[in-house]
């Protein structure tokens, strides 16, 4: 480092939900930004991963954006052109489209990485720039089953139930369907700290994960059982008599009917079920009910169901039987993905919501947020369509015409992909802002290169629900600008009411006043007090007002102040395998990358680690197909076949394979998914449909179509 | 619609019995039809409840009202006629009505026979006009009450009959501090499920914990003196009688179909109501029968697994979700119900080493009560028996329930984690190539390389290499292999 050289900036990882603090700091020649872990944000204490340590690597990608590309009609490549040409060509198809079909043919997607100023401003924009009802985002593949069981039990929704160092004093953590040792890895750290202490960690995975091998226990399960393990473990609990009697009485209501039902799940049922032996599920319950303090945690394991929002029901309902919800150092949380995954759903970006986690059919919410933005309540548009059903609907006679796109990228994230990639086609226009040519860009009429992550400034709400400041290292490249100017650069070319800014002090001072009252209250928030104490937690009504690390201590924030019970009875997976189908499929992530993998493939590092997609299969499993390790296997579903390397490892059931699903092309793992939606939270189901499988023959190898070598 | 007469009512289904398998077709039906019209009649006056659950209210480990199924507003609340504590009297398969106790007569369109089984009681001389009092058939929630009031003032129970419900009664009875002694008919403890081995540890066991077990035991009456139960009488060896005596006597002989409707109406019974795969009566189609009443395939199953296995069937056909659902007979897997003694057993459990087309694993431990079985036929498992130590029990039945081919490794059969070998722990051992920090992708020849480079000790690797900074899970293997680095410098150097 030189004399001259600025200090370190100051802020968070752009990666997962866990946001761990990180400095940038350059040599002021314009070489790459060093990034240094920071030791005074709790959630990572000085640790950082490999996509930690090599985030800086994607603000040079050699395939960086850094002027707007159009194509001239649909059959014409995508070329330059400028700021100009390609805003004036949006304002006009969307004028035109808007006038032909009426507001709701322009679609909205927005995603989970976005900041709350963003994500804030996009919803705005959707409903009073375009007027339309058609926006959703990612994060409905993300955790909304989780934030639907949580809002249907507490009240409300907000990720842990207190800061993530409270774990590392529990005395027991059930972890369900999360493999944090590689999504998260820092997050492990507080769950060490909690075994070190003497506590246990129980991790449910039809995997054996670098989590679970960690776990004192692990259980498990069928894919798709996880509702009915969760009831044999509540009645469990219930013939050991280790429910919590006096916290039933004084602060739940509805228990009497659950109590009705998880009577049909006795242990050994349970076990036909689940294939998680008796003995392991009474030593999971006497483990959660021995000590003072346990934490139920889910992650997409038990939220990605196409009967997710009950999966979670169920794990919600055995930590309220055993008294953990509304404790100090105990409850139930979500493990919230996606970098701002619980800001991203507060304000806006879903179909059903207004800022503050308010519901858009509720008059008061749409009164409140009406007057923020100088708009009648009328002229706001009422819930449009969730993400798959979005995508589902793009170019059909009664769906979208056109849509823009924020932050996200469909064709290799959403489910049967293939059906989202021909409706993508179908489109009259598609218009994509993201900072690399993304597989869903490269199929855009106009492509907007946007500032990303250290060139820009704004908020993200951890998994914690603490809100935290993201700090701008570097200036955007030229050519670039970010999501604010382009939203408000629109938003004149419509002509649209209320006011745009592109500061994001200024966006969020609004977004402060339109969560006024809602659950998600931020009014009380300021980027100064942000910086002073490491971030504030919601909600948190006023400047005076601390801020709430933990939520529901005197009440949960449902109209009697009592959480909600409900029985929730198992049906298995939306396809179950069968003759033609006889293997269960799961989806997941690996270490060293991330989501879609539009940024992590292109990261030489993380491609040395994880150069490209596999199936991981059962040696027992593989000796009967004839597969050997690193032979070729094509995976059919009824939806789709992927060609992926086969990675033999007993650490997965025999009747399971895994396939990660962060690579584009063949070996895609969203071409076999299932768009079952859970009726609640519309989360597709992700996490198990039926496949076979079959060698590739020799000669044959697959071409991995996603890494960028 | 108003003042319709019963008679041009719409006829719905009409499902005779409440116990496992009527409450749980119609909870099925309304899951999958919300309108459907639909009466139930159960005998009983109270919810239905989960007779599995009976044993753990004998014990004591669950109280009666924690084993109820369907919440008694449920009904009402879900459009359903329940008319509980009615019996059906008779059966118009002409008219197509069903005539109850209370006098009331429904039509139906489909009618479920539900009606379970009854206890079966030897016909002891003296017993003619019932059990004495001290003496109970233990079958329904009533006979649990019974027996638990009973057992208040009792110190010496016999329980007979060593199946599956009278080693749950012995045991839970044992657990209220009574002397138990169960008296068996068959050589073994629960010949139909376990071998002669499995049943010695299990005897052996249940001696631990209170319960002695008679075998080759003929009971050839009670004792009885004014109208209370004293004992049992045994055949002698030698011809003579023997008596224990016993101020509880808990009868566990096994049950039989309750047929007596599905006879009086004409139907075809044989053991149970014969049914074909749509759990349809061979007699009349208008007639349905599922649970411990019905018969199929020359099976009565007396599990509850496969009657709920028929209600899902049965919703699936009766409300169209599934037309194509068929019931092809079921898989029977028993697990005892007893605190302290955990077994398991499925399908054929017999086989010795004579066959040579049936492998069989075995691994016994008397003196600890472990003995596992594991019969093998074609690579698939045909019968298992986990006593004492379960924890493969989830694989195994699954294993068995889908007939799926068996792991190459057949030790995790019964040892559960012997899959597959543990990564090299020792630096030693562990190849260059290996990864030791995943969270930053680091080598063990990466480490070696950095120490070479100069690094000595564990946090200047870490610094340099970044192994331990993500998870920290790593830390101490870091440490092992720089310390062992130093031990092989040393002793080149040396």
């Amino acid at each position: 480092m030189t004399d001259t050289a600025a200090p370190d900036v100051q802020t968070h990882c752009p990666y997962c939900a866990l946001q761990c603090g990180m400095s940038l700091g350059g040599d002021g020649d314009g070489g790459p930004l060093r990034v240094t872990p920071r030791e005074d944000v709790p959630a990572n204490r000085g640790g950082l991963c490999q996509k930690g340590w090599t985030a800086a690597e994607v603000l040079t990608v050699p395939d960086r954006l850094t002027a707007p590309l159009m194509r001239a009609s649909r059959d014409a490549p995508l070329e330059p052109c400028t700021w100009d040409a390609a805003l004036d060509r949006v304002a006009s198809e969307i004028t035109r489209l808007r006038g032909a079909h009426g507001p709701d043919a322009v679609a909205v997607f927005g995603g989970g990485g976005l900041t709350n100023e963003k994500a804030y401003q996009l919803g705005k924009f959707a409903r009073i720039a375009l007027r339309t009802s058609q926006i959703d985002y990612n994060g409905r593949f993300c955790m909304s089953s989780a934030a639907a069981a949580s809002g249907r039990a507490f009240g409300m929704d907000r990720g842990l139930p207190g800061p993530v160092t409270d774990l590392g004093r529990a005395d027991a953590i059930l972890l369900v369907g999360g493999n944090v040792a590689e999504t998260m890895p820092p997050f492990m750290r507080h769950l060490t700290d909690a075994q070190k202490a003497g506590g246990a960690l129980i991790v449910v995975d039809p995997r054996r994960t670098a989590t679970a091998r960690q776990a004192n226990l692990h259980l498990q399960p069928t894919p798709g059982t996880d509702l009915a393990l969760a009831n044999g473990l509540l009645h469990v609990a219930i013939q050991e008599g280790l429910l919590d009697e006096e916290y039933l009485a004084a602060r739940t209501g509805g228990f009497e009917a659950v109590r009705t039902v998880v009577n049909g799940y006795w242990p050994d049922r349970v076990e036909r079920l689940t294939g998680v032996p008796v003995p392991y599920m009474r030593e999971a319950v006497r483990l959660l009910a021995a000590g003072e303090r346990a934490y139920v945690l889910t992650a997409r394991g038990a939220e990605q169901h196409a009967r997710g929002t009950d999966m979670v029901t169920a794990f919600i309902n055995l930590a309220l039987a055993l008294g953990l919800p509304g404790r100090p150092g105990s409850g139930y949380g979500c493990l919230t993905g996606q970098g701002n995954g619980q800001g991203g759903r507060e304000h806006g970006q879903k179909a059903d919501q207004l800022p503050g986690y308010r519901r858009i059919d509720d008059p008061v919410a749409r009164a409140h947020v009406a007057a923020v933005w100088g708009v009648r309540p009328e002229d706001l548009p009422g819930p449009g369509r969730s993400a798959y059903e979005l995508l589902s609907a793009l170019g059909t006679p009664e769906g979208p015409k056109a849509m823009l796109l924020f932050g996200s990228n469909p064709v290799v994230s959403a489910p049967r992909a293939s059906v989202v990639e021909e409706r993508l086609g179908a489109l009259d226009f598609l218009a994509v802002a993201d900072f690399v040519p993304s597989e869903t860009a490269l199929r855009a009429d106009v492509v907007l290169p946007t500032a990303q992550w250290a060139e820009e400034s704004g908020t993200m709400t951890n998994l914690e629900g603490r809100v935290l400041r993201r700090n701008r290292a570097v200036p955007p490249p030229p050519g670039v600008r970010t999501d604010l100017e382009i939203l408000a650069v629109l938003a004149d070319r419509l002509h649209a009411p209320g006011t745009w800014s592109d500061e994001p002090a200024e966006v969020f001072e609004e977004l402060r006043e339109a969560s006024a009252g809602g659950l998600a209250d931020y009014a009380g928030i300021t980027y100064a007090r942000i910086e002073k104490e490491g971030g504030v937690f919601w909600p948190c009504p006023s400047e005076e007002h601390p801020g709430t690390p933990r939520p529901f201590l005197e009440r949960f924030a449902t109209p009697d102040g009592r959480a909600r019970f409900t029985a929730v009875e198992h049906t298995g997976a939306a396809e179950d395998v069968d003759a033609d189908y006889p293997v269960y499929l799961t989806t997941g992530r690996v270490l060293a990358q991330y989501q879609s993998g539009a940024q992590t493939r292109r990261v030489g590092p993380l491609v040395d680690a994880a150069p490209e997609p596999f199936v991981e299969v059962h040696p027992d499993l593989a000796g009967r197909l004839g597969i050997a390790d690193g032979d070729g296997v094509r995976v059919a579903s009824r939806r789709g076949t992927a060609t992926v390397r086969a990675r033999l490892t007993d650490a997965i059931r025999s009747d399971t394979v895994f396939i990660p699903f962060h690579w584009a092309g063949e070996g895609r793992a969203n071409l076999l998914t299932n768009p079952a939606l859970d009726p609640m939270s519309r989360m597709p189901e992700f996490k198990v449909c039926a496949v076979r499988l079959e060698p590739v023959p020799a000669g044959s190898a697959p071409v991995d179509e996603g890494a960028i070598a | 619609m108003n003042d319709i007469d019963p008679e041009s009512r719409p006829r719905g289904t009409v499902i005779v019995g409440n116990g496992m398998a009527g409450s749980r077709l119609v909870t099925e039906i309304r899951a999958r039809d919300p309108h459907v019209p639909l009466t139930v009649y159960g005998a009983e006056p109270r919810q239905p409840y989960n007779r599995v659950l009976l044993s753990n209210v004998l014990a004591g480990v669950s109280r009666p009202d924690q084993i109820g199924l369907v919440d008694p507003s449920w009904y009402e609340a879900n459009g359903v006629d329940a008319r509980l504590g009615v019996e059906v009297v008779r059966i118009d398969r002409e008219a197509r009505v069903v005539h109850g106790s209370d006098g009331s007569a429904v039509p139906y369109g489909t009618l479920v026979l539900a009606t379970g089984s009854n206890s079966f009681v030897p016909p002891f001389p003296g017993t003619e006009d019932g059990l004495p009092a001290g003496a109970v058939a233990f079958r329904t929630l009533d006979d649990c009450r019974e027996i638990i009031d009973a057992a208040e003032g009792a110190r010496r129970a016999v329980v007979i009959g060593g199946g599956l419900l009278g080693i749950e009664a012995a045991r839970g009875l044992a657990g209220r501090g009574l002397e138990v002694t169960v008296v068996h008919l068959a050589g073994h403890l629960m010949e139909r499920q376990l071998d002669p081995g499995a049943g010695k540890v299990l005897a052996r066991t249940l001696h631990r914990l209170g319960v002695c077990s008679r075998l080759d035991a003929n009971v050839t009456g009670l004792g009885i003196e004014a109208g209370r139960v004293t004992g049992v009488e045994l055949a002698g060896a030698d011809g003579g009688r023997e008596s224990i005596g016993a101020d509880l006597v808990v009868v566990a002989c096994g049950v039989r179909p309750e047929v007596g409707l599905a006879r009086a109406a004409g139907l075809e019974v044989d053991r149970g109501v014969v049914v074909d795969e749509t759990l349809r009566s061979v007699t009349d189609p208008a007639v349905r029968a599922i649970g411990e009443c019905s018969q199929y395939g020359g099976t009565v199953y007396g599990l509850v697994a496969p009657a709920w296995e028929q209600a899902t069937v049965l919703a699936d056909l009766l409300t169209g979700a599934d037309a194509a659902a068929r019931f092809t007979g079921a898989r029977e897997i028993t697990r005892l119900k007893a605190a302290s003694v955990d077994l398991v057993a499925m399908g054929e459990t017999h086989h010795g080493d004579d066959d040579p087309e049936v492998e069989v694993i075995r691994f016994a431990d008397a003196s600890r009560g472990t003995y596992k079985k594991v019969a093998i036929r074609a690579d698939r498992v045909i019968g298992a028996i986990l006593l004492g130590e379960t924890s493969t029990a989830g694989t195994l039945t699954q294993l068995y329930d889908r007939a799926a081919p068996l792991p190459a490794d057949r030790l995790s059969l019964f040892f559960p984690g012997m899959g597959g070998a543990q990564p090299a722990d020792s630096p030693v051992r562990m190849p260059d190539a290996a990864t030791v920090c995943n969270c930053n992708n680091v080598s063990k020849g990466r480490i070696r390389a950095c120490w070479e480079d100069g690094a000595r000790t564990a946090d200047e690797v870490c610094a340099r290499t970044r192994a331990g900074t993500g998870c920290g899970g790593c830390r101490d293997a870091v440490e092992g292999i720089v310390a062992w680095l130093g031990e092989q410098d040393s002793v080149a150097a040396g």
